[in-house]
Parts: structure tokens; sequence; C-alpha cells
């Protein structure tokens, strides 16, 4: 067990860093997306968007919460990356079954393939940082 | 495998405002910029002054070129799909910011690897800006 010092262990330091720009990039493309979806057009695919909307929040709560990194925000970040993974994966699994359910593009449709699968990646890489940085198991 | 894009995006070259040199320019900076700063990051080097120089230099790129796209909408011109132009657009003047922000932040090799993936990101933004202009009937 290579234990390292609890600077480098931090979930808001280094590669959690890293993590947390790809999260705030995510939050920026997907808010302002959403925001003009609702704001010009939100009759043509009112759950799309809705869908685009919670998606981006959630982007914003889990950068948040991994900048934060206190016990709170862990949890914050933990509850985000989970329902995230759940979120892609099933939004994945519905687009590709029933395309009338989302006429427009969301940011979780097929999987995030139109955003190079990064939103399946990233509650995955999220979920695995948090846990490489747990404190002692409680 | 390019060939389809590069026909289309010839054709339409004259009439979009983002499709001209100095969205090129932008992409090149970025991509030159995250080599740099990849290399910073595979050697353990924290970012350096190149790295914040040419993130300054591609955020001017990057507002040059929304000056004239919205010149071009001052004349009369309007992106195929507007809702999704505005969107990447107000994302991709933010990337290099929100770099240089994380970057000073985390004066470590995790500094340069934040560099790095938003200096790939702004890239793939630029390109979906382009798409967005050209589309037809969206």
């Amino acid at each position: 067990m290579a234990e390292t010092t609890t600077e480098q262990r931090a979930t808001n330091r280094g590669p959690g860093r890293l993590l947390i720009a790809v999260y705030i990039v995510f939050a920026i493309a997907a808010t302002s997306r959403a925001g003009l979806q609702i704001a010009t057009k939100f009759d043509e695919a009112p759950v799309a968007y809705l869908l685009s909307a919670l998606a981006a929040l959630i982007y914003i709560v889990a950068a948040v919460g991994l900048a934060r990194a206190g016990h709170a925000g862990r949890r914050i970040a933990l509850a985000c990356c989970t329902v995230e993974l759940v979120g892609v994966l099933g939004v994945g699994v519905l687009s590709i079954a029933d395309k009338e359910l989302f006429p427009d593009e969301t940011v979780w449709s097929d999987f995030g393939s139109g955003y190079g699968y990064v939103p399946l990646v990233l509650p995955v890489l999220g979920l695995f940082w948090l846990w490489r940085t747990r404190r002692d198991p409680a | 495998m390019n060939d389809t894009v590069s026909t289309t995006s010839a054709a339409a070259a004259s009439a979009s405002p983002v499709d001209g040199p100095l969205a090129t320019v932008a992409i090149v900076i970025s991509l030159a910029v995250a080599v740099w700063a990849l290399v910073a990051a595979v050697r353990h080097r924290p970012p350096d002054r190149i790295q914040f120089v040419g993130l300054a230099v591609l955020e001017v790129a990057l507002l040059a070129l929304t000056v004239t796209a919205l010149v071009a909408l001052g004349g009369g011109d309007r992106p195929g799909e507007p809702g999704a132009f505005f969107g990447y657009l107000a994302t991709l003047v933010c990337l290099p910011p929100l770099a240089w922000v994380l970057a000073r932040m985390e004066p470590t090799r995790w500094g340069s690897g934040i560099v790095c993936a938003i200096c790939l990101v702004t890239p793939v933004v630029a390109v979906r800006l382009q798409q967005t202009w050209e589309a037809l009937g969206g």
C-alpha cells in the first residue's frame, strides 16, 4: 500500500482539479445550450430540453462538490456522479430503444456519443477518484 | 474519412464568418498549447510562462472570432442552428480563462494537464461552432 501524503490525496487537488476542470467545461456547455434551447424553442422537445437542463445542473453541483471536497462536498459529488451514471445509462438505453421519446439530442442521448462519450466516462472517473481519495472507512 | 466533411466546409466557407483563417489560427494555437502542456505534464512540470502566454493569445483569437461572428450577425447573416451556435460561442470564449484560473490554482503537473485537456476541447468546440453555422434547417 503506497500511502501518499494527505495533500496529494485531497479530493480537490492534483488529478481531482483536472476532473473539476472537465466538469466545469461540461457545466458551461450544457447550461448555455439548455438555457438557449428552453428560451427559444422549448415547445419542440420539452422533455429533452428539461433533461439537458437537469444534466447541466448536476454538472454544476458535481463540480462544486468536488471543489469543496469536505465531507458534505464529497457526499454531494458522490450523489451527482451516481445520478449522472444512472442518467447516461438510462437515457442511453431509452434513446436507442425509443427514438420518439427524445426527438432532439440531449447530453446523455446514445450514451453521450455526441460529446465523445465523455458524459459516460466522466461519472466513472468521478466515482473512481472519490473512492481513491476516501478518508478512513467508517 | 474526412472527404465529405472537408468538401462541405469548403463549399460553405465563403458564407461562414467562423470558418476563415482566424478560426484556423485559433485551432492551431490551441493544439500547439495542448501539445506543449502535455509534454510539461509528462515531464512532471507545472504550467510555465509559454502555456499562460499561449492561453492569452488563444483567448484574443477567440474574441476576434466572436467579434467577426457578431459583425456578420449585424449584417443580417444567421447561423443554421442559432441556439447551439450561441451556446458553443459562449462556451468557447470561457475555455482559455477557465484553464488559466485552474492552472494558477494547481502549480503541479496536473495544472499542465488541465491546460492540455482544455486546449484539446477548444478545437472540438470551434469545429462544432462552424457546423452549427453551416447546418441547413437544423
